[in-house]
């Protein structure tokens, strides 16, 4: 019990020296943003002190837990979209050279398109709701799922592979043996990317097309000029996409162990 | 010598490169007795590592006949177990599990197997290691988890490409006696032995672990030598300071560079 103790506290002491400059900059940042609009006269409107941003989080009459669980929903129902499509389709990928040949030009054009300029289409075609947002953000997100899954599939040595022949193994085999365990590291590489872009991709849609979510709740406050309560969207964004992005980084560890710091 | 495993009859391999076709082996004619242990030595490049996938039927000879213990290879022959200059294991997979590997990509029952890959384990003094991941063994040590997967089968034929090649010479010097322990050279009669096929660049590794060098130039690679090793076995560490040794470690490199009795000029 008593080294076990000391570990813990050996461990939160090291953490400490870790990221007491990570907080102290935080607080100090905070703090001169506060002296700065209260003590130099910077008009509510123009830039909100933290004070005022945190009672608009709590107090104001914003439903804010509406529109945390619509962005939140979009956001995530986003993230699994792109996963999903974009592992079936690096499996795709990897599995059949002619599958590659048709398919590779034509996601590295749908890549290079400004996926923000497709929303209002969205809008036209799908109207209001969280579907269009969600597969914004899945649009924006998916791509490199797609790539680093088929690289991931196809980055096995080719004594590997010759160990493989020898013992005639069917392809199914060595997909599910050797190649989906070794694109594992390099999907959830990806996912971390995807956690972000389905934020963005989710707001953006939002911005376009919305009557509900946090990134409607920032469109409105451009004519009610109250800034405090978009500055308290952009933190509940901010929340939801680091969970997200803990999660995955979570998964990381705990699925695929071996490959610590491969990204 | 005993009855033959590898038969080569002038096998020729050229491949098409960017700048056209490059001949990589010619006329090479080899057999190779059951229990022999036969190193293949030659500059880079002279296509030995070629040779070896002939024999397992990794690649296909473009000329000449290719047959294992009678049967013509075509294509990959499953009674063969290979080791690599690297590892390869499965960075996800338990030491243990990936000594069961070559079970599973067959289609056998893996878990009927864990007593023998056990037993390898040991035999490789890896015992207490089967549960580790391979990032936690050194180099030596994953190379003789390598050698314990491709023994599981018991196949009658091992191809060893280079696969001391990446270990430091300490370990290296070790790895060859323990690979010749584990090969039975004490406890087995030459028949009862594994016939293997052994790639190195160490003319010193050639003469200390082999019954016969075959020294290869270089490309189109050919054989310029077939040199037997009469040293007696078991082999031992003093073995290597015999004149013996010497003479023979000599020999191969006067094949290798082509110069008759005027080693170490110029």
């Amino acid at each position: 019990m008593c080294p076990n103790v000391r570990l813990r506290m050996m461990k939160f002491q090291s953490l400490l020296r870790q990221y007491w400059p990570t907080v102290a900059l935080f607080a100090f940042l905070l703090a001169s943003w506060q002296v700065a609009v209260s003590a130099g006269g910077i008009r509510e409107y123009l830039l909100p002190s933290p004070l005022a941003v945190w009672n608009a989080l709590w107090h104001g009459d914003t439903a804010w837990a509406q529109h945390l669980w619509v962005t939140t929903l979009e956001i995530v129902g986003a993230f699994f979209l792109a996963a999903g499509v974009g592992v079936a389709l690096g499996v795709a990928i990897a599995w059949s050279p002619l599958i590659a040949n048709a398919l590779v030009p034509f996601l590295v054009f749908v890549n290079t398109l400004p996926k923000v300029a497709i929303a209002p289409l969205f809008l036209i075609w799908m109207g209001y709701g969280i579907f269009p947002n969600m597969l914004m953000g899945a649009l924006i997100g998916f791509f490199p799922v797609v790539i680093n899954t088929a690289v991931g599939l196809s980055q096995v040595e080719a004594d590997m592979l010759d160990l493989g022949r020898v013992f005639n193994a069917p392809k199914w085999k060595i997909f599910v043996k050797i190649r989906i365990p070794n694109a594992l590291p390099y999907i959830l590489s990806a996912l971390k990317i995807t956690a972000t872009a389905a934020v963005v991709g989710a707001i953006v849609g939002e911005f376009v097309a919305s009557q509900r979510g946090l990134g409607y709740v920032i469109v409105t406050t451009q004519s009610s000029m109250n800034t405090s309560v978009a500055f308290a969207a952009l933190i509940w964004i901010s929340v939801v996409g680091l969970v997200l992005y803990g999660a995955v980084v979570l998964l990381a560890r705990l699925w695929a162990p071996w490959a610590e710091g491969i990204d | 010598m005993n009855k033959e495993l590898i038969g080569l009859d002038r096998v020729g391999m050229t491949y098409e490169a960017a700048s056209g076709p490059v001949e990589a082996l010619a006329g090479i004619s080899l057999s190779v007795g059951a229990g022999e242990f036969v190193s293949l030595v030659g500059p880079s490049g002279c296509g030995k590592s070629t040779l070896l996938r002939i024999v397992a039927g990794l690649r296909p000879a473009t000329v000449g006949t290719v047959t294992v213990a009678g049967r013509a290879v075509r294509e990959p022959i499953p009674d063969i177990g290979m080791v690599f200059q690297a590892p390869i294991l499965l960075k996800w997979r338990s030491i243990l599990q990936n000594v069961l590997l070559p079970a599973e990509l067959a289609g056998k029952d893996a878990t009927a197997l864990q007593g023998r890959a056990q037993q390898l384990l040991d035999m490789a003094g890896l015992t207490g290691f089967g549960d580790k991941l391979p990032r936690e063994l050194s180099g030596g040590m994953q190379q003789r988890a390598a050698l314990c997967r491709a023994l599981l089968l018991d196949p009658p034929l091992l191809l060893m490409d280079e696969p001391f090649g990446a270990l430091d010479a300490m370990t290296r010097d070790d790895m060859a006696l323990e690979l010749l322990r584990i090969w039975g050279e004490r406890d087995l009669a030459q028949s009862a032995r594994k016939t293997v096929l052994f790639v190195t660049h160490s003319i010193g590794e050639a003469v200390f672990l082999s019954d016969r060098v075959v020294v290869m130039s270089p490309r189109p690679g050919r054989i310029a030598a077939d040199l037997r090793i009469d040293l007696p076995r078991p082999r031992t560490v003093e073995l290597r300071a015999s004149e013996a040794f010497g003479r023979l470690s000599l020999d191969i490199f006067r094949a290798l560079t082509g110069r008759v009795g005027a080693a170490g000029t110029a």
